[in-house]
Protein backbone atom coordinates (compact mmCIF):
# COMPACT_ATOMS: atom_id res chain seq x y z
CA UNK A 1 0.00 0.00 0.00
CA UNK A 2 0.84 3.46 -0.36
CA UNK A 3 1.27 5.65 2.46
CA UNK A 4 1.36 8.84 0.13
CA UNK A 5 -1.47 10.44 -1.48
CA UNK A 6 -1.33 10.17 -4.69
CA UNK A 7 -3.33 12.20 -6.38
CA UNK A 8 -2.62 15.27 -3.99
CA UNK A 9 1.32 14.80 -5.05
CA UNK A 10 0.42 14.44 -8.56
CA UNK A 11 -2.05 17.34 -8.48
CA UNK A 12 0.94 19.34 -6.76
CA UNK A 13 -1.41 20.53 -4.05
CA UNK A 14 0.07 23.47 -1.77
CA UNK A 15 0.87 22.51 1.95
CA UNK A 16 -1.50 25.82 2.68
CA UNK A 17 -3.68 28.30 1.45
CA UNK A 18 -7.67 27.73 -0.05
CA UNK A 19 -6.72 24.99 -2.35
CA UNK A 20 -5.29 22.88 0.74
CA UNK A 21 -8.39 24.00 2.49
CA UNK A 22 -10.93 22.92 -0.25
CA UNK A 23 -9.33 19.71 -0.19
CA UNK A 24 -8.73 19.03 3.08
CA UNK A 25 -12.82 19.60 3.63
CA UNK A 26 -12.94 16.68 0.98
CA UNK A 27 -10.09 14.16 3.10
CA UNK A 28 -12.52 11.61 3.21
CA UNK A 29 -13.09 11.42 -0.62
CA UNK A 30 -9.20 12.08 -1.02
CA UNK A 31 -8.75 8.55 0.90
CA UNK A 32 -11.36 7.02 -0.85
CA UNK A 33 -9.65 7.74 -3.89
CA UNK A 34 -6.28 6.79 -2.57
CA UNK A 35 -8.04 2.85 -1.29
CA UNK A 36 -9.55 2.73 -4.95
CA UNK A 37 -5.80 3.65 -6.63
CA UNK A 38 -4.33 0.71 -4.35
CA UNK A 39 -7.51 -1.67 -5.77
CA UNK A 40 -6.80 -0.83 -9.28
CA UNK A 41 -2.66 -1.04 -9.09
CA UNK A 42 -1.69 -3.12 -6.01
CA UNK A 43 -5.16 -5.59 -5.53
CA UNK A 44 -4.93 -8.36 -2.67
CA UNK A 45 -6.19 -10.40 -5.46
CA UNK A 46 -4.79 -9.31 -8.75
CA UNK A 47 -6.59 -12.06 -10.86
CA UNK A 48 -4.93 -12.65 -13.96
CA UNK A 49 -3.91 -8.81 -14.31
CA UNK A 50 -0.42 -8.88 -12.54
CA UNK A 51 0.89 -5.68 -10.58
CA UNK A 52 3.34 -5.35 -13.43
CA UNK A 53 1.30 -5.11 -15.77
CA UNK A 54 -1.65 -2.99 -14.25
CA UNK A 55 1.52 -0.16 -13.63
CA UNK A 56 2.26 -0.47 -17.09
CA UNK A 57 -1.47 0.14 -18.31
CA UNK A 58 -1.38 2.90 -16.35
CA UNK A 59 1.42 4.41 -17.49
CA UNK A 60 -0.02 3.96 -20.77
CA UNK A 61 -3.34 5.70 -20.14
CA UNK A 62 -1.81 8.57 -18.67
CA UNK A 63 0.39 9.42 -21.12
CA UNK A 64 -2.96 8.83 -23.66
CA UNK A 65 -4.15 11.56 -20.96
CA UNK A 66 -1.35 13.40 -21.41
CA UNK A 67 -0.02 13.84 -17.65
CA UNK A 68 3.34 14.28 -16.69
CA UNK A 69 2.93 14.03 -13.10
CA UNK A 70 1.14 10.55 -12.77
CA UNK A 71 3.08 9.33 -15.76
CA UNK A 72 6.03 9.92 -13.28
CA UNK A 73 4.24 7.95 -10.39
CA UNK A 74 3.71 5.28 -13.14
CA UNK A 75 7.05 4.68 -14.34
CA UNK A 76 8.64 4.85 -10.80
CA UNK A 77 5.37 2.19 -10.00
CA UNK A 78 6.31 0.03 -13.34
CA UNK A 79 10.11 0.17 -12.64
CA UNK A 80 11.89 -2.19 -14.87
CA UNK A 81 8.60 -4.75 -14.59
CA UNK A 82 7.59 -3.07 -18.20
CA UNK A 83 10.26 -5.09 -20.48
CA UNK A 84 7.41 -5.48 -23.04
CA UNK A 85 6.81 -2.13 -23.69
CA UNK A 86 3.40 -2.02 -22.42
CA UNK A 87 2.90 1.46 -20.95
CA UNK A 88 4.03 3.30 -24.87
CA UNK A 89 1.22 4.35 -26.22
CA UNK A 90 0.88 2.40 -30.19
CA UNK A 91 2.97 -0.19 -28.97
CA UNK A 92 1.12 -3.83 -29.66
CA UNK A 93 1.75 -7.84 -28.39
CA UNK A 94 1.77 -10.81 -30.54
CA UNK A 95 0.21 -12.58 -28.15
CA UNK A 96 -3.65 -12.83 -28.09
CA UNK A 97 -4.62 -11.93 -25.01
CA UNK A 98 -2.23 -8.88 -24.20
CA UNK A 99 -3.30 -7.54 -27.79
CA UNK A 100 -6.66 -7.76 -26.69
CA UNK A 101 -5.94 -6.13 -23.39
CA UNK A 102 -4.11 -3.29 -24.98
CA UNK A 103 -6.92 -2.82 -27.83
CA UNK A 104 -9.53 -2.49 -24.80
CA UNK A 105 -7.28 0.14 -22.94
CA UNK A 106 -6.68 2.55 -25.89
CA UNK A 107 -9.84 2.16 -27.20
CA UNK A 108 -12.27 2.79 -23.89
CA UNK A 109 -9.62 5.49 -22.74
CA UNK A 110 -9.55 7.62 -25.97
CA UNK A 111 -13.04 7.12 -27.09
CA UNK A 112 -14.91 5.00 -24.78
CA UNK A 113 -18.40 6.17 -26.94
CA UNK A 114 -17.56 3.77 -29.51
CA UNK A 115 -17.33 0.96 -26.97
CA UNK A 116 -19.24 -2.03 -27.49
CA UNK A 117 -19.96 -5.52 -27.12
CA UNK A 118 -17.77 -6.74 -29.34
CA UNK A 119 -14.73 -5.47 -27.44
CA UNK A 120 -16.14 -7.87 -24.37
CA UNK A 121 -16.09 -10.34 -27.07
CA UNK A 122 -12.63 -9.98 -28.09
CA UNK A 123 -11.31 -10.09 -24.60
CA UNK A 124 -13.27 -13.12 -23.79
CA UNK A 125 -12.17 -14.94 -26.82
CA UNK A 126 -8.70 -13.95 -25.93
CA UNK A 127 -9.13 -16.09 -22.87
CA UNK A 128 -9.98 -13.06 -20.36
CA UNK A 129 -11.94 -14.30 -17.69
CA UNK A 130 -15.37 -12.35 -16.19
CA UNK A 131 -13.47 -11.70 -13.25
CA UNK A 132 -10.74 -10.22 -15.01
CA UNK A 133 -12.61 -7.88 -17.47
CA UNK A 134 -14.32 -6.56 -14.55
CA UNK A 135 -10.87 -6.03 -13.27
CA UNK A 136 -9.40 -4.35 -16.27
CA UNK A 137 -12.11 -2.21 -17.07
CA UNK A 138 -12.08 -0.78 -13.41
CA UNK A 139 -8.32 0.08 -13.35
CA UNK A 140 -9.36 1.94 -17.20
CA UNK A 141 -12.08 3.81 -15.40
CA UNK A 142 -10.47 4.79 -12.19
CA UNK A 143 -7.06 6.21 -13.95
CA UNK A 144 -9.14 8.38 -16.83
CA UNK A 145 -11.00 9.26 -13.54
CA UNK A 146 -7.79 10.53 -11.24
CA UNK A 147 -6.14 12.01 -14.21
CA UNK A 148 -8.83 14.49 -14.76
CA UNK A 149 -8.95 15.60 -11.00
CA UNK A 150 -5.30 15.86 -10.88
CA UNK A 151 -5.50 18.08 -14.23
CA UNK A 152 -7.43 20.11 -12.12
CA UNK A 153 -5.78 20.48 -8.92
CA UNK A 154 -2.70 21.78 -10.67
CA UNK A 155 -4.58 24.42 -12.84
CA UNK A 156 -6.32 25.30 -9.00
CA UNK A 157 -3.06 25.56 -7.36
CA UNK A 158 -1.52 27.71 -10.16
CA UNK A 159 -4.01 30.52 -10.30
CA UNK A 160 -5.53 30.55 -6.65
CA UNK B 1 -39.28 -7.42 -26.73
CA UNK B 2 -35.94 -5.20 -25.87
CA UNK B 3 -33.85 -3.00 -28.21
CA UNK B 4 -30.91 -0.93 -27.41
CA UNK B 5 -31.31 2.74 -26.77
CA UNK B 6 -29.20 4.85 -28.96
CA UNK B 7 -30.44 8.55 -28.51
CA UNK B 8 -30.41 10.20 -25.42
CA UNK B 9 -33.24 10.64 -22.75
CA UNK B 10 -34.58 11.07 -19.65
CA UNK B 11 -36.53 7.89 -19.63
CA UNK B 12 -33.97 5.50 -17.96
CA UNK B 13 -33.69 2.66 -19.65
CA UNK B 14 -32.78 -0.76 -18.14
CA UNK B 15 -29.12 -1.72 -18.48
CA UNK B 16 -28.38 -5.08 -19.52
CA UNK B 17 -25.05 -6.26 -18.69
CA UNK B 18 -22.23 -7.70 -21.21
CA UNK B 19 -20.42 -9.67 -18.50
CA UNK B 20 -22.52 -12.20 -15.81
CA UNK B 21 -23.40 -10.24 -12.46
CA UNK B 22 -22.45 -12.34 -9.62
CA UNK B 23 -25.30 -14.62 -8.03
CA UNK B 24 -25.51 -13.15 -4.97
CA UNK B 25 -25.93 -16.88 -3.27
CA UNK B 26 -22.68 -17.60 -4.30
CA UNK B 27 -20.90 -14.63 -2.85
CA UNK B 28 -18.02 -14.49 -0.73
CA UNK B 29 -17.77 -12.43 2.76
CA UNK B 30 -15.95 -10.07 1.20
CA UNK B 31 -18.15 -9.74 -1.97
CA UNK B 32 -21.37 -9.66 0.65
CA UNK B 33 -19.43 -6.56 2.55
CA UNK B 34 -19.00 -4.78 -0.80
CA UNK B 35 -22.55 -4.86 -2.08
CA UNK B 36 -23.53 -3.45 1.71
CA UNK B 37 -23.83 0.11 0.28
CA UNK B 38 -25.20 0.61 -3.25
CA UNK B 39 -24.60 3.95 -5.14
CA UNK B 40 -27.51 6.32 -4.79
CA UNK B 41 -29.01 3.75 -2.07
CA UNK B 42 -30.24 1.68 -4.69
CA UNK B 43 -31.54 -1.59 -4.67
CA UNK B 44 -28.48 -4.42 -5.46
CA UNK B 45 -28.25 -4.25 -9.10
CA UNK B 46 -26.96 -6.22 -12.00
CA UNK B 47 -24.32 -3.53 -12.89
CA UNK B 48 -23.17 -3.49 -8.97
CA UNK B 49 -23.30 -7.15 -9.09
CA UNK B 50 -21.42 -6.87 -12.03
CA UNK B 51 -18.90 -4.80 -10.23
CA UNK B 52 -18.79 -7.24 -7.11
CA UNK B 53 -16.50 -9.60 -9.12
CA UNK B 54 -13.54 -6.72 -8.33
CA UNK B 55 -14.67 -6.60 -4.49
CA UNK B 56 -12.07 -4.56 -3.10
CA UNK B 57 -12.64 -1.90 -5.66
CA UNK B 58 -16.31 -1.53 -4.79
CA UNK B 59 -15.84 -0.84 -1.40
CA UNK B 60 -14.03 1.63 -2.14
CA UNK B 61 -15.91 3.02 -4.84
CA UNK B 62 -19.10 3.08 -3.69
CA UNK B 63 -18.91 5.09 -0.45
CA UNK B 64 -16.45 7.38 -3.07
CA UNK B 65 -19.46 7.76 -5.61
CA UNK B 66 -21.62 8.67 -2.75
CA UNK B 67 -19.49 11.42 -0.99
CA UNK B 68 -18.25 12.95 -4.47
CA UNK B 69 -22.37 13.18 -5.27
CA UNK B 70 -24.03 14.01 -1.80
CA UNK B 71 -22.11 15.06 0.75
CA UNK B 72 -22.89 18.14 2.21
CA UNK B 73 -21.48 21.59 1.44
CA UNK B 74 -19.12 22.61 -1.28
CA UNK B 75 -21.08 22.56 -4.92
CA UNK B 76 -24.98 21.99 -5.47
CA UNK B 77 -26.26 18.73 -5.76
CA UNK B 78 -28.44 19.58 -8.67
CA UNK B 79 -24.71 21.39 -10.13
CA UNK B 80 -23.15 17.85 -9.54
CA UNK B 81 -25.83 16.49 -11.56
CA UNK B 82 -25.13 18.55 -14.64
CA UNK B 83 -21.09 17.58 -14.02
CA UNK B 84 -22.11 13.74 -14.03
CA UNK B 85 -24.50 14.45 -16.84
CA UNK B 86 -22.28 16.80 -19.15
CA UNK B 87 -19.15 13.80 -18.82
CA UNK B 88 -22.18 10.88 -20.05
CA UNK B 89 -22.90 13.33 -23.14
CA UNK B 90 -19.07 13.33 -24.06
CA UNK B 91 -18.94 9.73 -23.39
CA UNK B 92 -22.19 8.90 -24.92
CA UNK B 93 -23.31 6.64 -22.25
CA UNK B 94 -27.04 6.99 -22.20
CA UNK B 95 -27.95 5.06 -19.26
CA UNK B 96 -25.78 7.67 -16.71
CA UNK B 97 -26.79 10.56 -18.77
CA UNK B 98 -30.96 9.63 -18.50
CA UNK B 99 -30.48 9.13 -14.43
CA UNK B 100 -28.50 11.76 -13.54
CA UNK B 101 -30.60 13.99 -16.16
CA UNK B 102 -33.23 13.31 -14.08
CA UNK B 103 -31.58 13.40 -10.99
CA UNK B 104 -31.32 17.38 -12.35
CA UNK B 105 -34.81 17.27 -13.22
CA UNK B 106 -35.94 15.87 -9.56
CA UNK B 107 -34.20 18.00 -7.44
CA UNK B 108 -34.40 21.28 -9.19
CA UNK B 109 -38.24 20.84 -10.18
CA UNK B 110 -37.10 22.19 -13.96
CA UNK B 111 -36.87 20.29 -17.15
CA UNK B 112 -36.29 22.83 -19.61
CA UNK B 113 -31.80 22.77 -18.90
CA UNK B 114 -31.62 18.98 -19.43
CA UNK B 115 -34.20 19.20 -22.47
CA UNK B 116 -31.96 22.06 -24.19
CA UNK B 117 -29.02 20.33 -23.04
CA UNK B 118 -30.16 17.26 -25.11
CA UNK B 119 -31.22 18.99 -27.89
CA UNK B 120 -28.19 21.29 -28.58
CA UNK B 121 -25.42 20.28 -26.35
CA UNK B 122 -22.64 22.95 -25.72
CA UNK B 123 -24.49 25.32 -27.92
CA UNK B 124 -27.89 25.25 -25.81
CA UNK B 125 -29.07 28.67 -24.60
CA UNK B 126 -29.29 28.45 -21.09
CA UNK B 127 -27.65 30.18 -18.06
CA UNK B 128 -24.36 31.69 -18.22
CA UNK B 129 -23.76 29.90 -14.86
CA UNK B 130 -24.75 26.70 -15.94
CA UNK B 131 -23.10 27.32 -19.32
CA UNK B 132 -19.55 27.69 -18.20
CA UNK B 133 -20.18 24.69 -15.77
CA UNK B 134 -21.03 22.67 -19.19
CA UNK B 135 -18.27 23.53 -21.14
CA UNK B 136 -15.73 23.19 -18.03
CA UNK B 137 -17.13 19.65 -17.85
CA UNK B 138 -17.15 18.82 -21.42
CA UNK B 139 -13.84 19.87 -21.90
CA UNK B 140 -12.58 17.96 -18.88
CA UNK B 141 -14.19 15.11 -20.87
CA UNK B 142 -12.07 14.98 -23.85
CA UNK B 143 -9.38 12.43 -24.46
CA UNK B 144 -7.07 14.29 -23.54
CA UNK B 145 -8.67 16.41 -21.36
CA UNK B 146 -8.89 20.16 -22.58
CA UNK B 147 -9.58 21.85 -19.28
CA UNK B 148 -6.92 24.97 -19.26
CA UNK B 149 -6.50 28.11 -16.62
CA UNK B 150 -9.45 30.23 -18.76
CA UNK B 151 -12.15 27.49 -18.40
CA UNK B 152 -11.48 27.59 -14.54
CA UNK B 153 -11.46 31.66 -14.91
CA UNK B 154 -14.45 31.33 -16.58
CA UNK B 155 -16.28 29.28 -13.73
CA UNK B 156 -14.66 32.13 -11.34
CA UNK B 157 -16.50 34.48 -13.09
CA UNK B 158 -19.82 32.68 -12.90
CA UNK B 159 -19.26 33.07 -8.73
CA UNK B 160 -17.92 29.64 -8.26
CA UNK B 161 -15.15 29.26 -5.54
CA UNK B 162 -12.38 26.95 -4.98
CA UNK B 163 -14.43 24.14 -3.04
CA UNK B 164 -16.98 24.44 -6.05
CA UNK B 165 -14.71 23.78 -9.03
CA UNK B 166 -13.00 20.91 -6.69
CA UNK B 167 -16.55 19.22 -6.50
CA UNK B 168 -17.21 20.01 -9.59
CA UNK B 169 -14.15 18.34 -11.00
CA UNK B 170 -14.81 15.39 -8.94
CA UNK B 171 -18.60 14.71 -10.16
CA UNK B 172 -17.00 14.87 -13.73
CA UNK B 173 -14.28 12.73 -13.04
CA UNK B 174 -16.42 10.38 -11.52
CA UNK B 175 -18.62 9.88 -14.85
CA UNK B 176 -15.64 9.56 -16.72
CA UNK B 177 -14.79 6.73 -14.83
CA UNK B 178 -18.78 5.28 -14.52
CA UNK B 179 -19.51 5.57 -18.01
CA UNK B 180 -16.34 3.34 -18.75
CA UNK B 181 -17.93 1.15 -16.49
CA UNK B 182 -21.42 1.32 -17.73
CA UNK B 183 -20.98 1.94 -21.26
CA UNK B 184 -18.58 -0.81 -21.45
CA UNK B 185 -19.99 -3.76 -19.35
CA UNK B 186 -23.09 -3.55 -20.20
CA UNK B 187 -25.70 -1.27 -22.75
CA UNK B 188 -29.27 0.33 -21.83
CA UNK B 189 -32.23 -1.28 -23.25
CA UNK B 190 -36.31 -0.36 -23.21
CA UNK B 191 -38.51 -3.27 -22.92
CA UNK B 192 -41.57 -2.67 -24.91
Amino acid sequence: MSDANVLEKAGRVPAGGVLREAVDFRARLMELTQESHDAALVPREPGGLSHALRAALAQRIVRICDDPELEHHYAAMAGDADAAGHGMPGSTSDEERTSAILAYVDKVTRTPRDASEADIARLRAAGVGESDVVRLAGLVAFVNYQCRVARVLRLLGEQP
Amino acid sequence: MSRVVEKFTTRVPRWRPHVRPLAFDEATGEQRDALRETPSGTKISDYVLVLAHDPQALSARTPLFNGIMYAPGGLSRAEREIGATAASFVNHCIYCAAVHASRYNQITGDTTLMRKLFVDGEKADIDPRAKAIVRFSVRLSECPPQVEADDITKLREQGLDTQEILDLALSTALFGWANRLMHTLGEPVSDD
